[in-house]
Parts: C-alpha cells; sequence; structure tokens
C-alpha cells in the first residue's frame, strides 16, 4: 500500500494538471516524487530551498495573487520553525492556502525529537480559521486533500505513515462518524489511532466516534453521543494529549461531565526505535489505552 | 520659507525635490499633530512620493486589476508618509488621516490591507514582505502575467530578518526580474552592513544600486532602470536615524 505521503504526491500531481489556480511550494522535502509535475509546471511548482519562512512567505504572496497554494515539508518545519509566518502572511492578510505536512509526531523515531511535531495541531489551535484534517489512511488522505484544494480557506492535512487497516468514508461537512453505540462513555477515536482505538475497546459498552477533521470541532455529535451515554469522554489523539479537551469542554458546556486527554505526552521520550515501540512509550497501544480507558470510566 | 508647518526639511532643502510633495507634510500634520517630523517618519517619503507619482501603475481606479503594480510596504513602523502618499494620490480620504491609531479609524500605527484602501499587504512584524513579494511575483508569472511589477519597501534594520536573506538568496538565481525592493538605509541596523548593502543583494545575483534618498531624480532614475533577468534592489540612503 502506498504512503499517505505517496498520494499526496501522486493526487497533487494530478491536480495540478488539472487545476491552473493551484501552486506546489516545496522546500527541498518530497521534491524527487515532484519532478515530473516540476517538468510540467515549472512556474507552478515552486522549489524555494532549505527556506521554510520564505516557503510559508512565499505561499502567502501566491495566495494575494489569487493563487491557490499548498506547502509542503515534514511538520517541525512546516507549522513550529515558520509560525510566525502562519499567523500574518495568511490570516491576518486575510488569504487562504493548504498545509500539507509529513513526519508527523513520531514518524522517523529513530531521526529523533528534531523531526517529531507533536505540538503542531495545538500550536495552530492558537490561530483562528484553520481547518485540521487528520486522515487515518491514504484514501481519506486523498479525498481530505481534494476537498481542500477545491476552496479558499486556511487546511492543514497532516500526514503521517501510521495508517488504519481499512479506509472510512470521508465526506463533507466533515462530521464525526459514529462506529459504535454504548452507554458506559464516549470514546473518540482521531486519525491513525482508529484501529488501535477499536482494540482497547473491544467487549467494552462505549460510543466509539471517529475524526478525520478535528478542526472545527464536530461539537454537535460529541453532545449528542455523550447526552445519550454516561457523559464520561476520551478523545485519543496522535499528537499531544490534550489538544482538544477545550474543544470538548466547550462541547458539553451545558453538560455535566468529564474529559480525559489521552495522545502523545509533553515530555521527550529521548528514544528512537520504532512507531511502535513509540505508541507504547505514550501510552497509546491497544493494552496502554485499555488501560487507561477502563481505569478513567471505573472512577 | 514662512509656514513652519511645512517644514519638511530634508525634502525642501534637497536641490532635486520636486514640487507636489509639500502637500504630504500636511497630510503627516493631520495625523500625528506635528508640525515636524522626526527623520524616521519621512526616512521613506521622498521615495514613497517619486514611486507614487511616477513609477507605479496603479492608482485608485486600478486597485482591484490582476495587471496592476504591486507596492508592499514591509517596514510598517512609522507608516504616517506612506498613509499621506496613500491620501495624496487619493487611495484614501483625506479625512481619516486625523483618526490616525484611534479605535474606529482604519489606520493603524502599523497598516492592515483589509482595513486600508490600496494597501496590499499588512505589516508590522519585520521581514514580511519581501517573502510575500517573492510569492507575489511566483503568482503573477504562473498566471502569465509579465508586465506587472512588484515593489517591496524594507528598511536596512529590517535587512537583519534572516526571512529576508531566504528571500534574497532566492530570488537572484531564480531570476525573478519583475521583483524590486527598495532599501530605505537610516543607518539604524545595529551592526551595520560592512561591504554595503547593495553588494548583499548583488552577491545573490541581483542588480542593485545605492542612491541619495532625498534626490528625487536620481531615485526615479534608479526605480527605472533596466535589469534584465535580474531582480533589482534600490538602496536609498537617508539621514541617520539617531542624527
Amino acid at each position: 500500500m502506498d504512503t499517505m505521503r505517496d498520494r499526496f504526491i501522486s493526487t497533487t500531481s494530478r491536480l495540478l494538471d488539472e487545476d491552473p489556480r493551484l501552486a506546489l511550494v516545496l522546500a527541498e522535502i518530497s521534491k524527487d516524487g515532484f519532478q515530473q509535475a516540476q517538468r510540467r509546471h515549472p512556474d507552478r511548482v515552486i522549489n524555494v530551498g532549505i527556506r521554510e519562512q520564505l516557503l510559508i512567505g512565499a505561499g502567502g504572496g501566491l495566495a494575494l495573487t489569487g493563487m491557490r497554494p499548498v506547502m509542503h515539508t515534514f511538520a517541525s518545519f512546516l507549522v513550529e520553525r515558520p509560525f510566525e509566518q502562519l499567523k500574518l502572511d495568511f490570516g491576518h492578510q486575510g488569504v487562504g492556502g493548504v498545509l500539507v505536512s509529513a513526519g508527523a509526531s513520531y514518524d522517523w523515531p529513530a531521526g529523533g525529537f528534531t523531526h517529531m511535531s507533536p505540538g503542531d495541531v495545538a500550536l495552530l489551535d492558537t490561530l483562528d480559521g484553520w481547518t485540521v484534517h487528520v486522515p487515518g489512511h491514504p484514501d481519506e488522505a486523498e479525498a481530505l486533500l481534494r476537498q481542500a484544494v477545491a476552496g479558499d480557506d486556511l487546511v492543514y492535512v497532516r500526514l503521517s505513515l501510521q495508517s488504519n487497516a481499512a479506509p472510512r468514508p470521508v465526506a463533507a461537512p466533515n462530521g464525526f462518524t459514529t462506529l459504535r453505540e454504548g452507554r458506559e462513555g464516549v470514546v473518540v477515536a482521531v486519525g491513525p489511532m482508529l484501529d488501535n482505538v477499536l482494540a482497547a475497546t473491544e467487549g467494552l459498552d462505549v460510543t466509539v466516534l471517529y475524526a478525520t477533521t478535528v478542526r472545527p470541532f464536530d461539537a454537535e455529535t460529541l453532545r449528542r453521543a455523550a447526552s445519550a451515554a454516561r457523559p464520561d469522554v476520551v478523545l485519543v489523539e496522535p499528537y499531544l494529549a490534550g489538544t482538544s479537551t477545550a474543544a470538548a469542554n466547550d462541547a458539553l458546556a451545558t453538560l455535566p461531565h468529564r474529559v480525559l486527554g489521552l495522545g502523545v505526552s509533553r515530555r521527550e521520550l529521548r528514544k528512537y526505535g520504532s512507531i511502535d515501540e513509540h505508541l507504547v512509550g505514550h501510552g497509546l497501544d491497544p493494552a496502554g489505552l485499555r488501560l487507561r480507558v477502563t481505569s478513567f470510566l471505573d472512577r | 520659507m514662512t509656514n513652519t508647518t511645512d517644514a519638511l526639511i530634508p525634502i525642501h532643502h534637497h536641490p532635486h525635490a520636486r514640487p507636489g510633495v509639500e502637500r504630504l507634510s500636511r497630510l503627516m500634520g493631520l495625523m500625528t499633530g506635528a508640525e515636524k517630523h522626526s527623520p524616521a517618519a519621512t526616512s521613506t517619503l521622498d521615495a514613497l512620493w517619486v514611486l507614487y507619482d511616477r513609477v507605479l501603475r496603479v492608482s485608485p481606479e486600478t486597485v482591484g486589476d490582476v495587471g496592476r503594480d504591486r507596492f508592499l510596504l514591509s517596514k510598517g513602523h512609522g507608516p504616517m508618509a506612506y498613509y499621506a502618499v496613500l491620501a495624496a494620490k487619493g487611495f484614501l480620504p483625506e479625512e481619516l488621516l486625523t483618526g490616525f491609531g484611534s479605535y474606529d479609524s482604519p489606520l493603524g500605527h502599523h497598516p492592515d490591507r483589509t482595513l486600508v484602501p490600496g494597501a496590499e499587504i499588512g505589516s508590522g512584524s519585520l521581514g514580511h514582505g519581501l517573502p510575500l513579494a517573492v510569492g507575489s511575483v511566483l503568482g503573477l508569472r504562473a498566471q502569465g502575467l509579465t508586465e506587472p511589477r512588484v515593489w517591496v519597501l524594507i528598511g536596512d534594520a529590517e535587512l537583519d530578518e534572516g526571512s529576508n536573506h531566504e528571500a534574497i538568496g532566492y530570488a537572484g538565481p531564480a531570476g525573478l526580474e519583475q521583483l524590486h525592493t527598495l532599501v530605505i538605509d537610516n543607518s539604524s541596523a545595529t551592526y551595520g552592513w560592512p561591504g554595503g548593502i547593495a553588494s548583499r543583494f548583488e552577491a545573490a545575483g541581483w542588480s542593485a544600486e545605492t542612491v541619495d534618498g532625498r534626490d528625487h531624480e536620481a531615485l526615479y532614475a534608479a526605480f527605472t532602470a533596466p535589469h534584465p533577468g535580474r531582480p533589482r534592489a534600490v538602496v536609498a540612503r537617508v539621514e541617520p536615524k539617531n542624527a
């Protein structure tokens, strides 16, 4: 199976053929995959070199002239390094664009913390108006990317090597999907955490919601699910633990409730190894999740 | 000179100043209430005036045209001269100037493009305009619009920002001929630019020239000099900020 990043390259290459408004801005990362697209569209496939501030600033300038820029590199360098550019060259200028990251929280564990970005979604959360897609499968990534490119707004598409075994249908307006209904609580699985969440909640009498879009946050579906079950909510996110806790609390403001935010811990593990080992390290493997979900619900 | 409200000394004393800028002093007075303006407030004035009066192909009637020239004020600090020029050229009504910085005014101490008629970008944080200008040229080029020129104004201290060096280092080799950077040099960079500012641009493949930033004819000549296949930088030297 191809990865989400492979799918991003093939899909974007096709979209560049179809949509003259589309421009792709790169900072060396993934340039090999886009060689053919660059030959076909030399004015719209732009590699600025290892210059992430320029990557975002140039994207903002493209948007000012009416183009639809897609900006891509590893999440750490796309969101964290040029953060003020994202804040000012898009939102403040009143223009839109599409960020597509790779690398996620620990797609290259042997690479260490410099290439890990568990805080990207939390960081974007300080800005207004960003739609955040967290696909759980390459098919979902393609569908969400196509949506993102067709619009005019601010969109972040967070790609990862972590993937669920099977895709789920993705359709606007991107609300949470109810996969299972129960009475003892609600568990929200975000993107590639779904398979582990389903395994962890096997046999538990809980509602499981699946989210591939976390901003805007589907408050309505969560509220409905929490009203129909015990209003104990567990969020399982593939990035910084607690990133969506405030959104969930806001959604449940009129309902006495409890929320547990699970995800990547803030503390650096300072470990290399594999993705699976990092999932265990952060308690996001099926056994770790089950332990934490059941102890929360049993309280 | 008897009218002290027109006391923009550097402009008026320059042998090559052109008529028309006298208005700007009065317009700036509407914002600041001051009869005189600090060099920092007027450092950009002559260069802005020459650009808007004689170089830029943009008017209040064409601010929405895709084929217009773009002027991006990156140095958003002290924008009174910019607002004065926009008002003098009819982009915004003169009456707005008196509200400068007040809650309901569209004119802040840093400009916001969504509020100021004619402003291409919002600015204030240093080092954003030149990358935005690079992207604007790329966007125009991708749409086959090779005529419009993009100008961005930065300060010599603003040049300290690394984002500008990312843009300079890319734009030269990429041959962005439509791109023009105007550097207002009032010697405000703490460490200065040994070897001269223009040399930094030239080393990156730009066409560059340094001129007297109060000499309108010299500015005009530098602004309009041909530079085939290369972006252009004009360094306009004015009185030191702290002089």
